[in-house]
């Protein structure tokens, strides 16, 4: 499913070069559920960045269901974004005063769908990522942190994407509700669905089926997990 | 795809209803006073220059000069009594390219009628002053040459003086006026001329000229003569034609000693012009400070949303919209903004035109082209300052513009 031979980027700022990513190499099959861990400065965001489609490796190759992503377009990059690949950040990125059912929809605007159409799977994606449906109506900002968590879940499900990134989605959450938010993912995981998680924090990684430990922009450790 | 374009627009904008009804607003209130100022202003141009219009056209006035008796000492111009009929017919038979020309013998009396009474200019003059002056009657009827000639005790009123005197509207035709002690027959009232100021023609009274000299200022003098050229063109050598012709029949030789003066209407307007000149870069000022201000408050207005905007975008980019579509939607929210502020300010600015005609009682005149200008100025800042700043966003990589604080 992913596939990532030797990845380097480096950024430049002026004349310093700061290697965020090092011949990095690894595949995620289909169905893995896979944490990769590493502290602040590590180059995790990075990787997350370029599996994500958001950002493009200097060095490498990366192919994300047999297509060479480090070789595509932006508006190709747009349309993998779109139909491969769904988001939850750290920070929810919800669009504010807008319905939950509004903010699910968003990746399906310009796709030809009709409304109802829209609105029906947007409702079943939110039932899936377990939000109570009395929620379905109100603005995004009037929404508790894991009940937007679960909205940036069901955004991320609703076009049936090939893996599930998450970027330290509990990052912004308290214990109670970050674990209540792993187990949705480890449930996600049960269905079938592929997902890449970033953290820095180990319990949340023990969720996961496997742990990649990054450190300075290297691969340190890649071991099942348990 | 449209549709859908067009529903995020809508959607966008209804979403934060105070962001989009402020910078409606700022839009509006630049509009609007852009084009109220203008309206104003070419509003009073046009009163002034229908002023000087009311005077009448392509005028020469010769008045008298000052009278000199061999000294360095001047009685002050028009003071003296050099002009007489036998000039006016003088003029009127040996000037070419005059229409009329019209004697007046003027000064202030007072009348009386029916108990009432009043302190008004008594032209007496000749029927011609009717073109020379561009007079128009509104009851009865002018001066004729069968009165000018006998001396009859005539009289036509001003609508100013005409209700001083009968009352507001009344027709006092048929009447008796008493001016100077001396009974005239009312034949006629003027229309108004809507002058205004010390030398209003609205309250002038109109008596043959050969009444005025014989019961009147009892002397064979004219205080001026109004003459009509042809044409614009023709008014230069007319002017110097009379003066040629009035130096002779004077008997003077230098020119700087001529015991009369001509002034033309061309010179009216030559001030006027640079006083309405000087009105018009006045309101213009206003306006672009207006139209200055109103660019800036919306250009505020959308920048200040592109911190929050920007990570929308980067979030629409994230989910795998096109970047096109982006565009689109901000350039779209934008037109749709400038142009519901645009049609409301000038909707607005159409109203207040029109109010201030009626409740302030200037005459104000909607201009076209202060629509335009006003419209396409603050569309034009709307939507670069809308459109720029989504564009530059829509450009960052997606993680910068989700990062960007």
């Amino acid at each position: 499913m992913i596939s990532c031979k030797n990845l380097t980027k480096i950024y430049k700022n002026g004349d310093i070069e700061t290697r965020a990513l090092d011949d990095v190499s690894f595949t995620v099959e289909k169905g893995e559920f896979v944490a990769i861990i590493g502290p602040s400065g590590s180059g995790k965001s990075t990787l997350m960045h370029i599996i994500g489609a958001l950002d493009t490796p200097t060095g490498g190759k990366y192919f994300l269901d047999g297509k060479e992503v480090s070789k595509m377009k932006e508006n190709e990059l747009s349309d993998l974004r779109r139909e491969k690949i769904g988001f939850v950040f750290q920070s929810f990125n919800l669009l504010k005063r807008t319905t939950v059912l509004r903010n699910v929809m968003l990746p399906l605007i310009y796709s030809g769908m009709s409304m109802k159409e829209r609105e029906k799977k947007a409702r079943a994606m939110l039932e899936y990522a377990g939000l109570e449906k009395k929620l379905f109506k109100n603005l995004s900002n009037q929404l508790s942190g894991g009940q937007m968590q679960r909205v940036a879940i069901a955004r991320a499900l609703i076009n049936d994407p090939a893996i599930i990134l998450a970027d330290e989605p509990t990052g912004n959450l308290d214990t109670k509700t970050s674990r209540l938010v792993m187990k949705s993912f480890q449930e996600l995981h049960k269905k079938g669905h592929t997902i890449v998680l970033i953290t820095h924090e180990d319990e949340v990684a023990t969720f996961a089926e496997r742990i990649i430990s990054i450190r300075d922009g290297k691969i340190e450790k890649d071991e099942k997990n348990g | 795809m449209l549709f859908d374009l067009f529903r995020e627009i809508i959607w966008s904008l209804a979403g934060n209803k105070v962001r989009s009804s402020l910078t409606i607003l700022g839009i509006v209130i630049g509009i609007a006073s852009v084009i109220t100022m203008v309206s104003i202003g070419q509003g009073a141009q046009a009163t002034i220059e229908s002023n000087i219009q009311s005077i009448g056209s392509n005028l020469i006035i010769v008045m008298p000069g000052a009278s000199r008796n061999a000294g360095p000492v001047s009685a002050g111009r028009g003071s003296a009594q050099t002009l007489t009929l036998d000039d006016v017919t003088a003029i009127t038979t040996q000037i070419n390219n005059i229409n009329s020309v019209a004697p007046e013998v003027s000064r202030r009396y007072q009348i009386t009628a029916k108990g009432n009474n009043t302190n008004t200019q008594v032209v007496g003059t000749t029927p011609s002053y009717l073109n020379v002056r561009n007079v128009k009657m509104d009851l009865g009827a002018f001066l004729t040459d069968q009165q000018t000639k006998a001396s009859t005790k005539v009289a036509v009123l001003g609508p100013t003086a005409r209700d001083d005197l009968f009352g507001t509207d009344a027709n006092p035709i048929g009447s008796k006026i008493r001016i100077n002690n001396v009974d005239f027959d009312v034949i006629g009232v003027t229309m108004a001329k809507g002058g205004s100021g010390f030398n209003n023609p609205d309250n002038n009274v109109y008596v043959p000229i050969t009444a005025a000299q014989h019961f009147l200022s009892g002397n064979s003098y004219v205080s001026d003569i109004s003459v009509a050229a042809k044409d614009q063109a023709s008014m230069a050598s007319v002017q110097q034609d009379i003066t040629d012709l009035l130096l002779k029949r004077h008997n003077i030789t230098d020119p700087t000693q001529a015991d009369f003066n001509l002034m033309n209407q061309t010179d009216i307007i030559a001030t006027a012009t640079s006083i309405t000149g000087t009105f018009t870069i006045l309101l213009s000022s206003i306006a672009g400070i207006s139209l200055l201000v109103g660019g800036i408050g919306i250009m505020n207005m959308m920048l200040t949303t592109v911190t929050e905007r920007t990570r929308e975008i980067g979030l629409r980019k994230a989910v795998g919209i096109r970047r096109i579509y982006i565009n689109l939607q901000f350039l779209g929210e934008a037109v749709v903004l400038t142009f519901m502020g645009g049609g409301l300010g000038v909707f607005l600015g159409y109203l207040a035109s029109l109010g201030a005609k009626d409740f302030l009682n200037l005459n104000t005149e909607i201009s076209v082209s202060a629509i335009v200008l006003a419209f396409s100025v603050s569309a034009g800042v709307g939507i670069i300052f809308g459109f720029y700043p989504a564009r530059r966003a829509a450009n960052l990589s997606p993680i910068e513009a989700l990062r960007y604080e």
